[in-house]
């Protein structure tokens, strides 16, 4: 099956991102995946400046899934360049760049950076995250906001932008529509939803920073309905995640709208799960006779639903 | 290079209601292994628990000279070691490793002092292991809460390593804490004899062993447990504050940097 897939001007050999956040700077799984065998790695948010993120406990285990309140701790963009960088693109890694800003010029400033930066891809512009009280996600909620980030953006770089979306507003598909009218290259989308847990023995919050944001196999359904929601409403390609944990997940949301997706959460448990799903998808093309994985796209059958319930 | 091993339950033996050594056949493993490397951990491969666990390598394998496995040394404290504990001869459980930053072995004439605190003896049998067969005096400071939760007391006299035990309800060695003996034998010890100290156990009594081991001169290494999401690096859990000189300091992750630091690094 020809895994090859879309993102706006930029070609994936297939459709598996590593999610932002969840693998580092990508140069930490060098010795454990092959980083040219996945369609992209999204590195973890960076601002101009280091940042050293909240203090630990940062994460806790909840059903299914986990929260997280790392606080974007981060080496910065100058030092990301000069140390990652180079080892990045010895290893033949599509690398997707996510920035974040505390004001708009953050995002210009970094995206007038990384556009002069061999190897780098496209960027992600975190304007989604929960754990963070300045910049971010005040862009992010609200339509004015997402449209001012990207506009911007689109003003300073002419790589693929993909504003990666908050699935804590009341609705998500209005957002990428105002993303997408502002000139995004692509939309994905979700971040982890704002959650919390609480110690009843001590009465204490589990997490340092009180709140964090929930991922993992427990959020799945959500994030399928949010792709499948804003599929109706942009035509710009989407990048499905949430819980993305085997083959048939990645299909799922392939079929509800994504153009591809990333992985996150399920790397921590298993980090070698990508030629895992590589496979599945690869079985599921014999199975169902599909050549192009991009063909399954959006291709979501609601008017089957009846025929099935009347005939079964 | 860590390897990720499907491994088969060799047996499980239950120490106590709460502690268990698991054996596991993961040869790819333990032949990388050294001392204070860890290995992440998951019965099976369920969505619940989610996430693996970090453990100390406690045995190396070797029943007849050929290494067969690890083993580890758990204590039930939630889901994920309830399911170890639980577990059957033949049952599967997902083992990465080795990982981190082992413990650096020193040499004769200097001695080692190990301080264990409860399931932390975990990474000293093979420590001491590898210590004795260089010639190394090596003496184990363990404490528990009380004489049932020592464990493997055998094991480390039958290498030749002298043994200084604290309970909490004094039911065996020193009444109180550990770090009551291993105090006395600093302040005792002659100037002459270096003395590295390792530690692993609860950080409380890791931040009182640093605080010791400054006050006496002698050098510490701790093996720190923190709440790890993936333990190679990409989750940024695990992190510890390290100093930097001047008051400053910054996080880093206690998978890949650690988890053994000497002890003055940490910003306690």
């Amino acid at each position: 099956m020809d895994l090859a897939v879309r993102i706006g001007s930029l070609t994936l050999k297939n459709p598996l991102i590593a999610a932002s956040g969840c693998f580092g700077y990508g140069t930490e799984y060098a010795e454990l995946v092959d980083l040219s065998s996945l369609g992209a790695v999204a590195v973890k948010g960076l601002f101009l400046a280091e940042r050293e993120g909240h203090p630990p406990p940062r994460i806790v285990e909840t059903p299914a899934g986990m929260l997280n309140a790392i606080g974007l701790q981060g080496i910065g963009v100058r030092r990301f360049i000069a140390e990652k960088m180079p080892e990045l693109r010895a290893r033949g890694a599509v690398v997707i760049v996510n920035i974040c800003g505390t004001t708009l010029l953050e995002y210009v400033e970094l995206a007038k950076i990384l556009s002069d930066v061999e190897g780098v891809a496209a960027l992600e512009l975190n304007i989604s995250c929960p754990n963070i009280k300045e910049g971010g996600i005040t862009f992010g909620c609200s339509l004015h906001g997402t449209a001012e980030v990207v506009a911007a953006v689109r003003g300073a770089t002419r790589l693929p932008i993909i504003p990666k979306l908050t699935p804590n507003v009341t609705d998500i598909s209005s957002i990428a529509e105002a993303a997408a009218d502002a000139g995004a290259d692509a939309v994905s989308l979700v971040n982890t939803f704002l959650a919390m847990a609480i110690d009843v023995e001590t009465r204490r919050p589990r997490l340092s920073n009180i709140v964090g944001g929930l991922s993992g196999p427990a959020i799945r359904p959500i994030a399928v309905r949010m792709v499948y929601e804003c599929r109706q409403k942009i035509r710009i390609p989407i990048i499905g995640m949430g819980g993305i944990a085997t083959a048939t997940d990645v299909l799922e949301f392939m079929i509800a709208g994504a153009a591809a997706v990333q992985v996150g959460t399920a790397t921590f448990a298993d980090p070698l799960i990508w030629p895992k799903l590589l496979d599945g998808m690869r079985s599921y093309g014999e199975r169902h006779n599909v050549t192009k994985i991009g063909d399954l796209i959006g291709t979501i059958d609601t008017s089957a639903r009846e025929q099935e319930w009347i005939s079964s | 290079m860590p390897v990720d091993v499907f491994a088969e339950v060799i047996s499980n033996r239950h120490l106590s209601s709460d502690y268990n050594v698991l054996e596991l056949a993961a040869p790819e493993i333990a032949e990388r292994a050294l001392p204070g490397q860890f290995v992440m951990v998951k019965a099976g491969n369920r969505l619940e628990p989610l996430l693996r666990r970090p453990f100390s390598v406690f045995h190396v394998l070797k029943p007849n000279g050929t290494i067969v496995g690890l083993s580890l040394l758990s204590k039930r404290i939630g889901p994920s070691t309830m399911l170890l504990f639980d577990a059957r001869p033949g049952d599967r459980v997902q083992c990465l490793g080795p990982l981190g930053r082992p413990f650096a072995p020193i040499a004769p004439p200097d001695e080692a002092w190990l301080v264990a605190g409860g399931v932390g003896l975990a990474p000293f049998a093979t420590l001491a292991e590898t210590l004795r067969a260089r010639g190394v005096t090596v003496k184990l400071y363990y404490g528990a809460r009380r004489a049932a939760e020592l464990f493997c007391l055998d094991a480390f006299e039958g290498m030749g390593v002298e043994l200084a035990l604290a309970t909490e309800d004094g039911s065996r060695g020193d009444r109180g804490r550990v770090t009551q003996p291993l105090e006395r034998d600093l302040k005792a010890r002659g100037g002459d004899t270096k003395v590295m100290v390792y530690a692993c156990g609860p950080e409380p009594m890791l931040a009182a062993v640093a605080t010791l081991s400054a006050a006496y001169g002698a050098v510490c290494q701790v093996s720190v447990e923190r709440v790890m999401g993936c333990g190679v690096g990409g989750c940024y859990s695990c992190v510890i504050p390290i100093t930097t000189g001047g008051g400053s300091w910054h996080h880093v992750r206690s998978c890949l940097a650690g988890p053994v630091f000497r002890s003055d690094e940490i910003k306690w």
